[in-house]
């Protein structure tokens, strides 16, 4: 661990103004991924600031229709919050299926989005690691990939995007609001997060100079035929082997639209959309759920740990859109899966 | 008299620990005190070439920077640096020389005011190295038979000789089975970090606070390495947050400590982090093949148990691996074979029911495997094969109420509703499994010293070297004590964990429970005698001619057994004798007793749910039936078993340390990537404690800190078959060995 300056921020002006200036600086929410990579002396910030005081902390409705939550939204107040309960609940069960108590409480909503891989050997500095220190190679590859991509892995990196909650944000279709000293700007949520590429240093299409203000949800919440099903090796306190995040909106037995996303297979949430229209307009039964699996695994390919995770990841979908479709989504307290 | 021993007592420290009054080794403080952070390797094997650490020099608070090559003294001699439970080798030195014998070995400390400016330096040391090529995967071809034992410790994990003619009893066998079956590397994971604070006094005597199963055992360490009189350094040890075995070895955390102390005339403290406690001990993996012979009858014929385990490059570490499989079922032919993997790895050490736990997971999974060949309930098989007699000496056991874990452990799980079929059990979408497995473990004694000093006013002060881990020591020795004197327990205060008092071994191989209270015992009598002497000398002394086995000490008083009218009080003896204190010291040592095996049983049924698409397994009900003689305290011992059912579970399910062999490094060094159980994993569990009369030792005792694990793991795994029809024989089970 390196010793750093601490700064706090009083407002977002004051926020992108102090990043803007310094390179070396980063902002520090929950901390709960940040701190940990510092004391591993795999981030290095010479400035660290403390943005948690900023008054980013509200959970409001949109003209819209939709819900705009503030970046510094601790997970746990998002999860029980009445309107996402009510209005998003796979939002909310995605988040309660993520860390622990403990580290929820912590953690905020912009942290979330911008938190790390857990690739063993992004966190080993004596280790090469192409995301962590570009053109040393890639040790997953050929090392230990058991938690590795399945799919959208490049010969740099074969790492996974661990956030629970950003499956949901990616089937919710969320925007990410940021700000910056050149002005604000929106993003997509699938334009969000990244592929490594060439370049897998870069975790996202944020800038260093950028701060997130806001996630924003449009109306369409799913919440009659919604789940999120997460397959982990233990039974809690986990990340995900493969997740799926489900939200349906059904004509009686037939789909009008279906969206599906993937965690713990690749670089960022996986939707398809060719998967998807598998499913437009279709009976909500098993064929069709099965037929959308193999769209969205067409491309997957297996390392040498983690082959297991494309047949697995074809029956969590089948498991997920049955769910969803029957309107029993997985309960995150009782660990058997309906 | 007994009114204490045998009840579930609230651990006399509990309070202590909850409010946090209890000390441990990195929260004791001393004036000026300075931070040690380690450096450590990263690379497997190898010889440092340049060590600067100039940069960490220069930073503000920097005291100075220990390496290889500035140094104390220490001792050359291997002879020096062996402890009591050190295996045969050339124990590991921290900071000795330039060899670099295992990823992740301390090679420099930097000594700061603050931990932070230590552990920043510590980033900044650079060094240089020239790498050896390594070995740290199981390589079964280079594996060495283990060495013939050069002594009576090491005589313990020899594998007993062949009897019989297994080979041929094996091929002349109705029914075989031949598995082999894998269980990783496990580390210990204790919650406490080791630490250590060494108090640099006035006159250069050291205090050293450590983490430590064996305070004595690090106190002669320190010694010998750094040639320091024993009464020049103190070792203490008051709490330990979680040994398992991981503390019985002194580890370079003292060791550094000491030498930082020693150096700069300064009181030091070191703290391993969470990624630096995986170079300490861990429990060796081990690949092993057993092969069954059985009559159609389900008699075994012949037992084969084959192992390798892994141990480092420079210490044969091992146990008994094998040899329990030859003595657990009555079996007249069985041999066993046990080779060493000599890898570039720190050394192992004993790990919770070091050898059975996993010795008997490939057992319990082979017998249940040769049950479902005879078309046999598992549970009938072990009792068609049930022992009276320790099968590798041929010898009676001292007690052995294994039935009677088999019987109530069976009818409190329900086991005759058990569908023998494979995949024929379900509960919705989920496959349902019921899994057995017999558990056995020894039930050892020491030699130990206790002092007691009772005084006037009916308060009793009783001493011992020895530790209390966690598992409650301090309660059952008051609880003795307060019995054996007739003190209510709040007049009994307990001291340990203090090198300075009377001998003790280390803490491991539930061998403490049994050796220090019935040394209490022992000592008690000897009190209790001097007592007597005063009392037959107060005037017209209505014990004036009794015997001393006919009086007993009651509510503050010396009582005729046989006439409680006839008594005199405690205060009244010594005001008599004109002394307000007694004070007796005595050892016992166990009754050599080789005529009969003294061990412990248990009998573990567990439920799994599985689910039938997707292999999640959960682990819904474990019964654990133990037979560990008279139980101390129904509590605390409840505890033991209940957390070594939740190790069990880990062990099946959960837990493995991943090394990556290209680097020989471990992957894994954290509790939020090394996986044990959370409460999510864990649901019912039921302890039963069978009766167990045994007159092995006074008070018919035998410990519980580790039977409870042994068994387990196989349970879950028979039950997983059971559930899905798929035997997954190398831990821990994932998912994606089941294959559904
Ligand atoms: C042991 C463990 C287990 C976990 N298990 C799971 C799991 O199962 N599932 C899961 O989803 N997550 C899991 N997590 C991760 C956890 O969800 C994240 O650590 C957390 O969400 C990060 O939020 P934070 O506010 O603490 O981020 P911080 O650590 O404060 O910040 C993370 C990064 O985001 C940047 N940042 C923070 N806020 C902003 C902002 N507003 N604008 C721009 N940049 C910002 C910081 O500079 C930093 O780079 C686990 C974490 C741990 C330690
Ligand atoms: S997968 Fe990515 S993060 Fe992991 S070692 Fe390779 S480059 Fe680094």
């Amino acid at each position: 661990m390196i010793n750093f300056h601490y700064a706090r921020a009083n407002d977002v002006t004051d926020a992108v103004r102090q990043i803007g200036g310094d390179a070396n600086a980063k902002f520090v929410a929950g901390g709960t991924n940040l701190i940990d990579l510092m004391k591993m002396d795999v981030e290095r910030p010479t400035t660290v600031i403390d943005i948690t005081r900023l008054p980013l902390k509200q959970i409001e409705r949109t003209p819209d229709g939709g819900l705009r939550i503030g970046a510094l939204v601790r997970n746990t107040d998002l999860a029980y919050h009445p309107l996402v309960e009510e209005r998003y609940p796979v939002l909310a069960s995605a988040i309660m299926a993520g860390a622990s108590q403990q580290l929820r409480n912590m953690a905020s909503t912009g942290g979330n989005l911008l938190q790390r891989t857990r690739c063993a050997y992004f966190y080993d500095t004596a280790t090469p690691c192409n995301k962590r220190k570009p053109g040393s190679g890639c040790s997953a590859i050929d090392g230990q990939n058991r938690m590795h991509a399945i799919l959208g892995g490049s010969d740099a990196c074969i790492a996974t995007h661990p956030s629970d909650m950003c499956v949901a944000l990616a089937v919710l279709e969320a925007r990410v609001h940021v700000a910056s000293e050149s002005g604000d700007r929106v993003i997509p949520f699938a334009d969000f997060h990244r592929l490594p590429g060439k370049t897998p240093q870069r975790d996202t299409d944020l800038d260093g100079g950028e701060i997130i203000t806001a996630v924003e949800l449009p109306p369409k919440g799913f919440a009659a035929n919604y789940t999120y099903l997460k397959i982990r090796d233990r039974l809690s306190y986990a990340f995900a082997l493969v997740s799926v995040a489900v939200g349906l909106e059904l004509d009686g037995d037939t789909i009008k639209e279906g969206r599906f996303a993937l965690g713990g297979v690749a670089h960022k949430p996986w939707r398809d959309q060719q998967a998807e229209a598998a499913l437009r307009g279709r009976p909500a039964k098993a064929a069709t759920f099965a037929r959308a699996a193999d769209a969205l695994l067409r491309d997957a390919k297996g390392y040498a740990h983690n082959t297991f995770k494309i047949d697995l990841a074809r029956r969590c979908i089948v498991r997920a859109l049955t769910q969803a479709a029957r309107g029993t989504p997985q309960s995150q307290s009782s660990k058997k899966i309906v | 008299m007994t009114s204490y021993i045998g009840t579930a007592t609230s651990r006399v420290d509990g309070i202590a620990k909850v409010t946090g009054a209890a000390k441990y080794a990195a929260e004791f403080n001393a004036p000026g005190l300075l931070y040690g952070s380690i450096v450590t390797s990263m690379i497997a094997k190898g010889r440092i070439t340049r060590i600067d650490p100039s940069a960490a020099v220069r930073v503000e608070g920097v005291i100075d920077v220990l390496t290889h090559e500035n140094r104390p003294p220490m001792a050359d001699d291997d002879n020096a640096y062996k402890d009591e439970v050190a295996p045969l080798g050339s124990p590991f030195r921290p900071l000795y020389d330039d060899r670099i014998a295992f990823n992740g070995q301390p090679i420099a400390l930097v000594v700061a005011e603050t931990s932070e400016v230590a552990r920043f330096a510590a980033s900044l040391v650079r060094v240089d190295c020239e790498e050896e090529p390594h070995v740290t995967d199981v390589n079964r071809d280079a594996a060495v038979p283990v060495k013939s034992p050069t002594n009576p410790f090491e005589a313990l994990f020899a594998p007993p000789k062949t009897r019989g003619r297994p080979e041929q009893a094996l091929a002349a066998a109705a029914v075989r089975h031949a598995g082999e079956y894998y269980v990783p590397i496990e580390h210990h994971n204790p919650m406490e970090l080791f630490a250590a604070t060494a108090m640099y006094e006035a006159d250069g005597r050291l205090t050293v606070y450590d983490k430590t199963q064996g305070v004595q055992n690090v106190q002669r360490h320190i010694c010998s390495a750094f040639g320091i009189e024993p009464e020049d350094v103190r070792v203490m040890s008051p709490f330990m947050g979680g040994g398992f075995g991981v503390g019985l070895r002194p580890q370079f955390e003292a060791v550094l400590a000491v030498m930082a102390a020693r150096a700069l005339r300064r009181s030091v403290r070191v703290v391993l982090t969470r990624p630096q406690m995986y170079v300490l001990g861990y429990r060796p993996a081990m690949t092993q093949r057993i092969a069954i012979g059985a009559s159609k009858r389900g008699t075994l014929e012949a037992i084969t148990h084959d192992a390798i385990t892994v141990t480092s490059q420079h210490e044969d570490f091992f146990r008994q691996e094998t040899g329990w499989s030859g003595l657990l079922y009555t079996c007249a032919n069985a041999s066993y074979a046990h080779k060493l993997a000599k890898l570039d790895l720190p050394t192992p050490c004993d790990m919770r029911c070091p050898s059975a736990a996993t010795g008997v997971y490939a057992l319990e999974c082979a017998m249940d495997e040769l049950a479902v060949a005879l078309r046999l309930d598992p549970l009938e098989l072990r009792l068609r094969c049930y022992s009276e007699r320790d099968q590798n000496n041929d010898r009676p056991f001292g007690s052995k109420a294994l039935r009677e874990c088999y019987r109530q452990g069976a009818e409190a799980f329900g086991w005759n509703k058990r569908n023998p079929e494979p995949r024929s059990m379900r509960d919705g979408g989920d496959l349902v499994g019921w899994g057995m497995a017999t558990g056995v473990w020894d039930a050892f004694q020491a030699p130990i010293t206790v002092r007691i000093v009772l005084s006037a006013n009916g308060h009793a002060e009783v001493a011992c070297a020895t530790s209390d881990i966690g598992t409650g020591t301090y309660t059952i020795m008051a609880q003795v004590a307060a019995d054996m004197l007739g003190l209510p327990l709040e007049n009994i205060s307990i001291k340990l964990g203090d090198s300075s008092l009377p001998q003790s071994p280390v803490e491991g191989g539930s061998w403490i429970a049994v050796s220090v209270c019935n040394a209490i015992a022992t000592t008690a009598g000897a009190v209790r005698d001097e007592l007597l002497r005063l009392a037959k000398q107060v005037p017209g002394s209505p014990l004036a001619n009794i015997a001393p086995g006919e009086v007993a000490l009651a509510d503050g008083m010396l009582v005729g057994k046989g006439d409680p009218s006839r008594s005199v009080s405690i205060a009244d003896a010594m005001r008599h004798g004109a002394v307000d204190r007694i004070e007796q010291e005595k050892t016992t040592s166990p009754a050599d007793d080789p005529a009969r095996a003294h061990n412990t049983h248990a009998a573990t049924f567990a439920e799994v749910k599985v689910d039938d698409e997707l292999g999640v397994i959960r682990v819904t009900r474990v019964v654990s039936a133990v037979a560990a003689g008279r139980i101390l305290n129904t509590k605390t011992a409840s505890s033991q078993i209940l957390g070594s059912v939740v190790w069990g579970i880990g062990m099946a399910l959960h837990e493995e340390t991943l090394i990556d062999h290209r680097l020989g490094r471990v992957t894994n060094a954290n509790i939020a990537e090394y996986h044990v159980p959370v409460n999510a994993d864990i649901n019912d569990i039921k302890v039963i404690f069978v009766e167990e009369p045994d007159d092995s030792n006074p008070l018919g005792v035998k410990g519980v800190g580790e039977i409870g694990i042994v068994g387990v793991a196989a349970a879950i795994a028979n039950a997983v078959y059971h559930a899905t029809g798929r035997r997954v024989r190398d831990l821990p089970i994932t998912l994606d060995k089941l294959r559904l």
